[in-house]
């Protein structure tokens, strides 16, 4: 139970139970798909810009404990974020994810707490989708994204 | 060529089933700490001891190439191989070893049926009746070979309970159905279908029965000729046996009439440039070399299946269905997706607030393997309305212990959750 206590934190719990920026935005400048065809979960990011800030930010979709609390995390830390912070976020969580190398950096505040999934390599990609999606909505050009 | 069996078979089945557990290495480990709980037989199975030694002697002192030296090692390597074709043959009670293909699994033999007898037989306006409960690879090559030649694929709708509606079954199947393709088990929801009365309807309407006998092998006694169907899949790793090797089972005339699907080595009698001839069954769809260890392997299950009583052996796990459907009732939210009345020791399921893939980690962690999404069988998803399900399934090797520590492993999901 105690592993898991460290997979399951409660602020995962929590943020699983209650979504934050939860819904579509109507006037997104950009909608991403994102889907693990692993596990069939989808989820739809929506980014609204204003210049290079994130103005607004909100995800839908249905997945596991870990990835809803990766989006609802992700998406409360970001929003008022200017796009370059959030691409520096977007790598340390990718560094969080799949590297114990280091302790993951304080900039990263409540995003730690996805910190216990690098034990389990089957879920890393739940919790990397979210955050795939918000590279792509921020730099590429698709509208899809995988997680294979 | 049979004297290989007959030590065996003149043994008496074995009612013990119980006893079985102790014939596989792999269960006897601890997982975190926890003895394993091995509930996921109906992705793969565990090989017993048997088998292991089998494949240890065939790739150690036997192996060689099959039907190609005249040296020692290659002959035995070709009798080895080819016992194992007909004791895999005397198994599901073919006619004869020519209506035995060794292909890579399941999914190899649906698309060697599809491409190549689909393929040649079907046209714009055949129909290739399919259920809504198949497993993605009774779909597609399907899907693949209607796009070529204009066929249309046409699935047959499931009930709540997660059977076939046999009344849309009847309606669907017409003059213009050339092929009916159906799973026997269903690995999603556990369902048996009624094989032979729907072999032969299918016949009656004039088409081929294609049966995808995947989850079948491991619960049942399946005897091709008393279903009469036409061909019958399945894979050597769902039946104790290694990955790498299935079975393609087809009625002889219609293999002949068959073109070969894949062209090379073995599956030839000569070869120029004005032409070349094809080698008769089975080695017409056996292009290449083919998975020799691994056929052995099957060879060595199969034997293993022999001795024992199905009917014992379907009462143990219904038994263990029953347990476990009657101790999920005791976890909060839980709910069943398949409710047939002729149900496999399969048992998917749900829990309220609680997506599948948290359940399998949470009772990984307890030392249970289960397997958790779509089962490569979306349509079932989105007719159940669920993006993912938990699935825990029996296996001859099981009891009620395993699912005791199933059940207290998805108490504490349902505690860490609440
Ligand atoms: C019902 C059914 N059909 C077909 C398959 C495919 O078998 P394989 O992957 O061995 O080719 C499976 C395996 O999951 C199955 O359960």
């Amino acid at each position: 139970m105690n592993e898991l206590q460290e997979l399951y934190r409660e602020v995962i719990l929590d943020h699983n139970r209650q979504p934050r920026n939860f819904g579509e935005i109507g006037d997104a400048d950009r909608v991403i798909d994102g889907v693990n065809p692993l596990c069939g979960d989808r989820m739809t990011l929506y980014v609204k810009l204003n210049g290079a800030t994130v103005q607004d930010v909100s995800f839908r979709g249905t997945g596991c404990a870990i990835s809803v609390a990766s989006s609802s995390l992700m998406t409360e830390r970001i929003k008022g974020a200017s796009v370059d912070e959030t691409m520096s976020l977007f790598e340390m969580v990718h560094d969080m994810l799949t590297s114990d190398a280091n302790e993951p950096p304080d900039e990263l505040e409540k995003l730690v707490a996805l910190a216990g999934v690098r034990e389990y390599p089957s879920r890393v990609k739940c919790a990397s989708l979210a955050w795939h999606a918000l590279r792509a909505a921020l730099t590429g050009t698709e509208h899809e994204v995988s997680t294979e | 060529m049979s004297a290989a069996v007959t030590d065996s078979a003149s043994l008496a089945p074995t009612t013990d089933i119980a006893s079985l557990r102790g014939d596989f290495p792999a269960l006897q480990q601890r997982v975190h700490g926890h003895p394993l709980t091995y509930l996921d037989s109906a992705a793969s199975s565990q090989c017993p001891q048997a088998v292991i030694d089998a494949i240890g002697t065939q790739q150690g002192l036997n192996h060689a190439n099959v039907h190609r030296g005249v040296h020692q090692l290659s002959e035995r390597a070709t009798l080895a191989y080819e016992s194992a074709r007909e004791r895999v043959r005397d198994y599901i009670n073919a006619a004869s070893e020519r209506e035995i293909i060794f292909t890579r699994g399941t999914t190899e033999s649906i698309n060697l049926v599809a491409r190549s007898f689909g393929g040649s037989r079907l046209s714009a306006g055949d129909e290739v009746l399919i259920t809504w409960m198949e497993h993605h690879s009774n779909i597609v090559p399907w899907q693949m070979i209607c796009e070529r030649t204009g066929a249309k694929l046409v699935p047959v709708p499931i009930t709540d309970a997660g059977e076939l509606d046999r009344a849309a079954f009847d309606r669907l199947l017409t003059d213009r159905t050339k092929i009916v393709a159906f799973v026997h088990v269903s690995n999603a929801l556990g369902t048996v279908n009624p094989a032979r009365e729907l072999i032969g309807k299918a016949h009656a309407a004039g088409a081929v029965v294609v049966v995808d006998g995947a989850q079948a092998m491991p619960h049942k006694r399946v005897d091709v000729r008393d279903l009469d169907c036409d061909f019958y899949a399945f894979s050597g790793h769902k039946m104790f046996g290694p990955t790498g090797i299935g079975v393609l089972y087809g009625k002889e005339n219609l293999l002949e009439e068959m073109p070969p699907w894949q062209g090379g080595g073995e599956m030839i009698l000569t070869v120029s440039f004005d032409g070349t001839t094809w080698n008769h069954l089975p080695g017409k769809f056996e292009a290449g070399t083919p998975n020799i260890t691994a056929a052995v392997g099957l060879g060595a299950a199969v034997d293993y299946l022999a001795r024992i009583d199905f009917a014992a052996l379907e009462a143990h796990e219904a038994a263990l269905l029953e347990h476990a459907t009657e101790r999920l009732g005791e976890i909060d939210g839980a709910r069943i997706v398949g409710t047939a009345a002729d149900k496999a020791s399969v048992l998917s399921f749900v829990i309220d607030g609680i997506h599948a893939h948290d359940v399998g980690t949470i009772v990984d962690a307890a030392g249970v393997a289960v397997r958790t999404g779509h089962h490569c069988a979306m349509p079932v998803m989105d007719r159940f309305g669920v993006a993912a399900t938990a699935r825990a399934s029996f296996a001859l090797y099981n009891n009620h212990d395993d699912i005791d520590r199933l059940i207290l492993g998805l108490g504490q999901a349902v505690e860490l959750f609440a």
